[in-house]
């Protein structure tokens, strides 16, 4: 069993970083973009009989350590082999 | 004054910190590793110093602030014993829960090593009380990832309680509110991006004030 989880600066938080890719973008003649964000994807090999105990435990993997949930919005995602 | 700095694989300014208080004088100066555990009792004071800790490996900090000497910190911490955080350490002590807020990409994602100007907003504290409010400091300041970040009811509680201590003149990596450091509601626990260690000699001198606040605190002679 596989997890994957997005962790982005939340919405209220400036993201310099994507603000900037952005712009460039938007140089380069892709008018159409009117945003970025640029995140972290964290994937983990996970050994679980199921799946809901694989979530509880990565929900407060996140809180405690992936993410820092003052500044950082988290979304886990189990992935089946 | 038996004073404990903590070294992280990764810190940078451990040395600094130890010179600097020898040259202050009355701080009985004992290097601590990371992977100390027990209890820091007979400890006055307690310094997390710069650096890259775990070469901010996921977050600044956020490694660091899993390391075994923290669980000894934070009991250190309840107890009242004072706990200095400068640059990085202030990203652990934020990581670790002992402070609020959180610390963020500077919004020029410049990586900023200059000379600020500092403005003290409360003195009533063990980290200021020998400067006089709005004084004027100047600390240096050297880091990547800076933006004090907290949430608008939270500043209301940071400043109903006087826990801002200081703030920038003009701000270098968008902090919200222009926040330079700030202590917990206890005020025992003090987290500051600039580097007070290295301004206590030569050119300037503003952090020597830190230093001598401290001792005055502790009732020694400044």
């Amino acid at each position: 069993m596989k997890a994957r989880i997005h962790v982005f600066y939340k919405d209220s938080v400036f993201d310099p970083q994507g603000n900037t890719v952005g712009e460039s973008l938007k140089k380069m003649g892709f008018q159409k973009v009117k945003g970025v964000r640029i995140g972290r994807v964290i994937d983990l090999e996970i050994d679980y009989s199921s799946k809901e105990e694989a979530r509880k435990d990565i929900q407060r993997m996140c809180e405690k350590l992936l993410a820092n949930p003052v500044i950082e919005s988290f979304k886990p995602e189990i992935i089946d082999p | 004054m038996k004073t404990g700095v903590v070294t992280f694989p990764g810190s940078n300014c451990d040395d600094d910190v130890i010179d600097c208080l020898q040259r202050t004088g009355g701080f009985e100066v004992h290097p601590l590793w990371h992977k100390e555990t027990g209890n820091l009792g007979d400890y006055r004071l307690i310094v997390l110093p710069g650096g890259f800790s775990y070469g901010d490996y996921l977050r600044c900090g956020a490694m660091a602030a899993c390391s075994p000497i923290m669980t000894s910190i934070k009991e250190f911490a309840d107890r009242g014993g004072l706990v200095i955080g400068i640059c990085n350490g202030f990203q652990i002590l934020c990581e670790s829960g002992l402070l609020p807020g959180a610390l963020a990409k500077n919004l020029s994602l410049n990586f900023i090593c200059k000379d600020v100007q500092l403005k003290i907003e409360s003195v009533n504290n063990p980290w200021t009380n020998q400067t006089v409010k709005n004084q004027l400091l100047s600390l240096p300041v050297a880091h990547g990832e800076g933006r004090y970040i907290i949430d608008d009811q939270e500043y209301e509680t940071l400043v109903s309680n006087s826990q801002v201590l200081m703030t920038y003149q003009e701000n270098p990596n968008g902090s919200s509110h222009h926040i330079a450091g700030i202590c917990n509601k206890n005020k025992n626990v003090f987290g500051l991006m600039p580097h007070p260690e290295r301004s206590t000699d030569l050119r300037s001198k503003g952090g020597l004030l830190i230093w001598k606040s401290i001792k005055s605190h502790l009732g020694m002679a400044s």
